[in-house]
């Protein structure tokens, strides 16, 4: 049996940054994660990361508003606050550790406009911001010593007594299970991105996380709220980064109109992404698209500059669909992108189970409510990962030396090695694609109660077919068929909490448009969903309601 | 367009379970869409007709670097790698895992070696102090010089084609050095001297690297490792680190093909020894007899170029405009 004082269940730029936290504080910390961290999702976030640095005249009160009016008001605000107020420091330390941040004449960091907000407060590396904070953070990490479980993926919290005490996980290079004992656990494992399909995310953002959680009786909130990206890139969906838009770039229909003009006349292409994703797909359903996309125009920015600051957009439009960006418009679509959804947790990470800590994309603390802004999500991360990881230090003072029991580790090997047992059945993938396109089919950019209930139905049908898979690989070393059956298994659980969520919220708000009910409604709505596993209730989900947070903005009418 | 495409692949397996370790050829057939990448066709085999078959993949955008392995024999990331451009007419492609790693299963090889080395080079800021508020002042243009190593996104690639690293595993590896590179570059890191000093003094560091431009082909990133060796070493050399073989060698090329026109191959031996290494140089004699005994012992006289007086213009010129 492996023991520490935290450990961390990912290795992206929250369970890093947590991981730093718990270092500098002195106590006894390790990451797990079933890739190395810097193969990790955060890599994926390209626009860049927001923070009003208040030395230079921004207000953190500006940049707390436009977060909570891109929320739809939906967004607790004391935790947006709490964002807001600790976002500089938080953007400023990154540089310090060695982030590359573009850069003003004066050598002081610079800045580039993104979508819901009026105020370029943007910070950025090319179009790489993830991947170069990301790779720092794992310089850091080397240069701390941090102890890292690289490929192992964890199967099960150990909760005992309502506490949660450690993790079960299988090593994939060796195929053996093993208990690793922590006084707390910080979650901080990414997105469910492949629940839905097409998808921006990476194969590995299957709501582990999300789902250890929620079996553990943690509730996922807001789970309706599935971010629809305006900008991925046609037959790939490749993320297009906001960015784009950000530095200029025009959205045309087919005739060459801006239709966003019509929208939001005000914000035009940088209106929030809810907005712009529901403005393109009205064109492209009411055929003034060009084969189900529209385009994303960068022409009038010229080679050198596309080249300098948008790089990798470039590259990726050039290698996947051989257009030059500086020629011709690249064709784009809405594309599932993030969940804002996730394991609900108060501004310091802690959930309803004591020990047990989320951070990043899983959580939801909340801060992006009905719809998230671009470059907030790694702003997310770095507060609420460093957060997380303070408050489990102040935790784990008051625990004692309790060695779990061993009974989970056995429960668990038999039931695996149950799943490697099954008589050959159906392939993991196809019941994969079919719950995934049935979840985009449903709940996607529009919805409405037939479309709903058509994602229920086959989410029901994908359940009856769960003890049916097989898996075809007996082997243990690196056995990813195993693996992948049981992200299945993690991926059916969000499903079941989005559908939840979606059926129950009689409104549209943010990210949530029924056009069946197309207005939103805070007299009853003003409320959050909570999803709790239930084998009582119906469909296995029990939602309760809850109210949000109000400090100082009253809901108004979104307007852009 | 027709639909879907045949890919016809042949695949390296390797099972460390399977009675001591045997490697063996796969093959399979896929009808995927003709826009695919070989991850798309790799993906449909392992998901569709072989569950058993190992690799890695996440991302499939070319920025987590996961997925790095060999097409024919070439290190490649599979997900930027398009069907249409390595089997244009449908031929059967080859794909192993990447080399100068050891492999773990199937396409997966051990992460050790790379991340290994990278650690070699203490690859984070040293900064000389950290500002209480705010952050470091620097010019955009230092920053934005970063960004070549910056889009490293350690796949491993460049390890696994390096042609020195085939022969010397003790050889520090394009990756790391273009990530020391990184910060001996960065105006906020306080150790350039002492990085450089310990690449240019180090077995298996910078001079190590026999400019074969393997790295750079098949860099997917653009990163260029070998350009960036070759600037650690330029800036080894002004930095006034000369006592090495490999400045030596350098040094003695330039002077051997200024004076002759052409490379005078026992003095370059013998400088890039050092004169006063005696251990070094008797280590140089069975060689030279070898060679001897072979009648190919370079003359101990050099010859020269006829035209070595034009070479000498051309030198004189090139020196003259720098």
């Amino acid at each position: 049996m492996y023991e520490h004082d935290v450990l961390i269940i990912g290795g992206g730029l929250a369970g890093l940054r947590a991981a730093v936290e718990v270092t500098r504080a002195g106590a006894d910390v390790a990451v797990i994660s079933k890739v190395h961290p810097v193969r990790s999702h955060s890599n994926a976030a390209q626009g860049g990361i927001n923070a009003p640095l208040t030395d230079r005249g921004d207000d953190w009160e500006g940049h707390a508003y436009d977060t909570i009016k891109g929320s739809d008001f939906l967004a607790d605000q004391d935790a947006v606050e709490v964002m807001s107020t600790e976002a500089g420091e938080a953007v400023l330390e990154l540089e310090r550790m060695g982030v590359i941040f573009s850069r003003g004449e004066d050598g002081k960091l610079g800045t580039r406009a993104f979508g819901g907000q009026k105020v370029a407060r943007t910070f950025f590396v090319g179009a790489i911001t993830g991947s170069a904070i990301l790779h720092v953070l794992f310089e850091q990490s080397l240069k701390l010593g941090l102890n890292v479980y690289e490929e192992w993926f964890v199967t099960k919290l150990i909760i005992e007594d309502g506490v949660c005490r450690g993790v079960v996980a299988i090593d994939l290079k060796s195929g053996e299970m093993h208990t690793i004992k922590a006084k707390a656990v910080i979650m901080a494992a990414g997105g469910a991105g492949r629940v839905f399909e097409p998808s921006t995310n990476a194969l590995i953002c299957t709501g582990d996380g999300l789902s250890l959680a929620y079996r553990a009786g943690v509730p996922l909130m807001d789970m309706e709220m599935i971010q629809y990206h305006p900008t991925t890139l046609a037959r790939t969906g490749i993320l297009m980064s906001e960015a784009a838009r950000g530095e200029g770039a025009y959205l045309l229909n087919a005739s060459g109109e801006r239709f966003m003009e019509k929208t939001a006349p005000d914000y035009m292409e940088l209106a929030s992404r809810d907005v712009v994703s529901r403005a393109e797909q009205t064109e492209i359903d009411e055929g003034r698209g060009i084969d189900g996309n529209v385009l994303l125009d960068l022409r009038h920015l010229g080679r050198d500059f596309i080249e300098q600051r948008l790089g990798y957009l470039q590259e990726v439009s050039v290698e996947f669909l051989g257009i030059d960006m500086a020629e011709q418009p690249v064709p784009v679509q809405p594309g599932m992108h993030y969940i804002m959804g996730g394991i609900k947790t108060d501004v310091n990470g802690a959930t309803n189970v004591p020990g047990l800590y989320a951070a990043g994309e899983c959580a939801n603390v909340s801060v992006h409510g009905a719809n998230r802004l671009g470059a907030n999500s790694l702003l997310d991360t770095v507060v609420f990962g460093r957060r997380s990881g303070a408050h489990a230090v102040e935790y784990i003072k008051g625990v004692g030396g309790h060695s779990p029991a061993e009974e989970d580790l056995a429960a668990e090997k038999t039931r695996l090695q149950g799943l490697l047992d099954r008589p050959k059945g159906e392939r993991v993938a196809t019941i994969r694609d079919d719950m995934a396109r049935g979840m985009t089919k449903g709940i996607g950019v529009f919805r409405d109660q037939t479309s709903m209930e058509g994602a229920l139905e086959n989410l029901k049908n994908v359940k009856s077919r769960m003890g049916e898979f097989s898996i075809e690989n007996k082997g243990k070393v690196f056995n990813t068929d195993l693996m992948f059956g049981l992200e299945l298994e993690f991926m059916v659980d969000c499903a079941e909490a989005v559908v939840a969520g979606a059926m129950t919220r009689k409104e549209s708000r943010g990210a949530h448009f029924r056009t069946d009910i197309t207005e939103r409604d805070d007299e009853n709505w003003l409320k959050h969903t909570l999803m709790y596993q239930d084998d009582e209730a119906e469909n296995g989900v029990r939602v309760e309601l809850s109210d949000v947070k109000i400090t100082q903005w009253e809901p108004v009418k979104r307007v852009y | 367009m027709p639909d879907t495409m045949n890919v016809k692949l042949k695949v390296k397996r390797f099972d460390p379970a399977d009675s001591g370790g045997k490697t063996w050829w796969q093959e399979y057939e896929v009808d995927i869409n003709p826009d695919s990448t070989v991850l798309d066709a790799l993906i449909q085999v392992r998901e569709h007709e072989d569950g058993t078959l190992a690799m890695r993949c996440a991302c499939r955008a070319s920025i987590c670097g996961s997925c790095g392995m060999k097409v024919n024999g070439s290190a490649k990331l599979v997900c930027k790698t398009r069907v249409v451009d390595v089997s244009p007419n449908g031929e059967q492609m080859t794909i192993e895992p990447m080399g100068n790693q050891h492999v773990v299963k199937d396409l997966v090889i051990s992460l050790d070696t790379f991340f290994n080395q990278i650690k070699r080079v203490e690859p984070y800021l040293k900064p000389s102090f950290v500002p209480e508020q705010g952050e470091y002042t620097a010019s955009n243009a230092s920053m934005e010089n970063l960004l070549t190593s910056m889009n490293c996104i350690m796949c491993g690639c460049c390890v696994s084609d390096c042609t020195v690293l085939e022969v010397d595993s003790n050889f520090i590896g394009p990756a790391a050095l273009a990530k020391a590179w990184r910060f001996t570059e960065d105006p906020r890191d306080s150790k350039r001297d002492e990085r450089l000093k310990a690449l240019n003094d180090e077995d298996g560091g910078m001079w190590d690297c026999t400019r074969c431009m393997k790295c750079v082909d098949v860099c997917p990133k653009g990163v260029a490792p070998m350009d960036r060796i070759m600037e650690l070493r330029e800036a080894a050399i002004e930095a006034g680190n000369t006592n090495t073989s490999g400045y030596r060698h350098t040094e003695s090329f330039y002077n051997s093909v200024k004076k002759n026109g052409r490379l005078d191959e026992t003095r370059l031996a013998l400088d890039s020894a050092g004169w006063t290494n005696i251990p070094r140089l008797l280590d140089l004699a069975p060689i030279g007899i070898a060679a001897m005994r072979k009648g190919k012992l370079p003359p101990l006289i050099p010859h020269k170029s006829e035209d070595h007086k034009k070479v000498r213009d051309l030198y004189k010129s090139v020196e003259d405009e720098s």
